[in-house]
């Protein structure tokens, strides 16, 4: 029986992009089990409802995460929209999901260029980085935040986009599926990334469900689970199927953003050819009461809010649960039994968002 | 969207859940309220079928874990045990107010407290 | 054995030559749309106080008796919700950033017009 050593993975790793504490007991450098500790970004935004009215509550809602900001100002918009019971025009819900989906490409291109940096694939980092500079420009350009929007308010959006920026758009989003195409072979077939991700981390479709994951961890395993099918915003008008990898491994996950990104881009130009005229905001008047829980699909996984309003202007509760936090229990199962050095990949392929999951 | 809400006491839980999970439900997420009492909702999903069961209680009653059954519930009920002080008993994985390192014990019972 | 799959990107990136652009010394240009500060036109504002209600983050005073509008750069988060509100509609949103400094700055608007002379004498 071989000695046991507890090596902490610290709050500070070159690999990580946010905080986050895991105790590693290995045996003779296998990890036999991982105990989790969070808290270090902590800045307790639900109880901020207490001084915040709910229109100024917007903006902290949007501020709980800088990647997947946009949804969270969404979510929360449509949980209020749904207690008053307001009906918000259609084309504010397709201008809603053209952000929508740019916003999950750029976290994904995001994603793809810090899983390259972990196997020390310095290139390819800085070149997915400087596709994402292309979406952060269309963002600039739109919204007037290249991170944090601003848009997104109860009862529509704020700023229109017209015909001829968004036919922009669909040049600048054939421009990047050229060049994406050209980094997914590099991230598909290179036998480099292949030996680093194959087989690596293992999760079969029966654990993966049992284990609550969520997102394209779980979609990596073979269970279908896409809130988006539901149809909330302009969903219902769009036509695509969730994507699916069967053989469960970090490999698979890889693959399976990789085709996001590609559905994504097909579903901007689905939604710019059929977005209707009209207005974009709707005037809502007095306060809501009642509670509501809106389910979004944000790039990492499922997200759920539950507002509780009682007719002030102040609420009595925000709840969000986010999909790393879901996420967190099969990442502690993936990681019994690998060798040392996979730790970080492993860590990496569930997309960990720390703020998100710490508010 | 469908979502039901439906009202339980605190010792019908254990059989809701076993219920619930018999019938291929996912435990999605358990939230808290404390506002006149502590107010718990079990969220379940089963192909968009969004079932909610509250349970209303004081903040000295205690309420069973449903871990053995769920075993990803431990962050939720460490988090809600650890915010808002709430008596969980017969916890599989219990991390005794370490996961989050506040200074503060119970930060969100604190507002009770003071009004 | 498929090793060489980036000879196709690296040879683009020598003759393109470095993407970014070579901060400070030449900076990109903003857009129209990019949030950047807030201005305010002291002579239309009738310092109603609406936009120091609605800030979220308390950056803006307002003093009616001394027809001073203040508002403090570091905290405001230029979310526009000030712009939207005001009924006079004196306040806008610039294009340019507030440069980074080293201590919190408060600008200060005073309207220290006087009402005509005909009244005063």
């Amino acid at each position: 029986m071989g000695e046991r050593t507890v090596i902490p993975f610290g709050p500070q790793h070159p690999v990580l992009p946010e905080p986050i504490h895991l105790d590693l007991v290995l045996e003779d450098e296998v990890v036999i089990e991982a105990i989790p500790q969070i808290g270090y970004v902590h800045r307790g935004l639900e109880k901020l409802v207490e001084k915040k009215d709910f229109k100024q509550y917007t903006y902290v809602a949007e501020r709980i995460c800088g990647i997947c900001s946009f949804m969270h100002g969404m979510g929360y918009c449509m949980s209020v929209e749904s207690i008053m019971d307001v009906e918000i025009p259609e084309r504010a819900k397709f201008l809603r999901t053209i952000w929508a989906e740019l916003s999950r490409m750029h976290s994904h291109i995001l994603w793809l260029g810090l899983t390259a940096d972990a196997f020390g694939f310095d290139s390819l980092f800085m070149h997915s980085w400087r596709l994402r500079e292309m979406i952060l420009d269309i963002f600039e350009q739109t919204t007037g935040g290249r991170v944090i929007f601003s848009v997104c308010d109860i009862g529509g959006v704020r700023k229109d986009i017209d015909q001829e920026t968004l036919n922009m758009i669909v040049d600048v989003m054939n421009n990047i599926e050229k060049e994406l195409k050209g980094l997914s072979d590099v991230f598909l077939n290179d036998s480099t990334v292949k030996s680093r991700t194959v087989g690596v981390g293992v999760l079969s479709k029966q654990q993966a469900f049992d284990l609550g994951a969520i997102g394209p961890m779980t979609r990596a395993s073979g269970n279908a689970i896409d809130m988006r099918t539901e149809g909330y915003a302009a969903y219902d008008k769009l036509k695509f199927e969730p994507i699916i990898a069967t053989q469960g491994d970090s490999y698979a996950r890889i693959v399976v953003r990789i085709k996001e990104i590609f559905q994504s881009i097909d579903l901007i130009k689905q939604c710019i050819s059929i977005i209707p005229e009209g207005d974009i905001i709707v005037k809502i008047k007095g306060n809501p009461n009642g509670e509501y829980f809106t389910r979004l699909e944000q790039p990492r996984g499922e997200v759920i809010y539950y507002v509780k309003a009682n007719g002030t202007s102040f609420l009595d509760r925000v709840r969000v649960r986010t999909p790393t936090f879901a996420n967190i229990p099969a990442l502690l199962e993936t990681l019994k039994g690998c060798a040392l050095a996979d730790v970080p990949i492993l860590i990496l392929t569930i997309d960990p968002c720390i703020s998100c999951t710490e508010r | 969207m469908e979502q039901t809400i439906k009202k339980i006491s605190s010792n019908d839980l254990l059989n809701e859940t076993n219920l619930m999970k018999n019938s291929g439900y996912r435990l999605v997420a358990i939230s808290c309220t404390n506002k006149d009492g502590i107010e718990l909702t079990y969220s379940f999903d089963k192909d968009f079928d969004f079932i909610n069961l509250r349970i209303n209680m004081d903040y000295d009653a205690e309420i069973e874990s449903i871990n053995y059954m769920f075993p990803y519930a431990f962050l939720y009920e460490n988090e809600i045990k650890e915010l808002f002080g709430v008596k969980i008993v017969n916890m599989t994985l219990d991390f005794k107010d370490n996961l989050y390192r506040i200074s503060v014990k119970t930060p969100f019972n604190m507002k009770k407290e003071s009004e | 054995m498929h090793i060489l799959s980036m000879t196709k990107t690296l040879f683009k990136n020598i003759i393109h030559g470095p993407y970014t652009v070579l901060y400070p010394i030449k900076k990109k240009p903003n857009y129209a749309r990019t949030r950047g500060s807030i201005n305010n036109d002291i002579n239309t504002c009738i310092f109603c106080g609406i936009c120091e209600r609605r800030c979220p983050t308390g950056a803006i005073k307002v003093e009616k008796a001394d027809r001073k509008w203040s508002i403090e750069r570091m905290q405001c988060v230029q979310c526009g919700y000030c712009v939207e509100v005001c009924p006079k509609k004196c306040l806008n949103m610039n294009n340019q950033y507030t440069a980074p400094s080293s201590k919190k700055t408060r600008d200060e608007y005073v309207d220290a017009r006087v009402s005509d002379n005909a009244k005063n004498n």
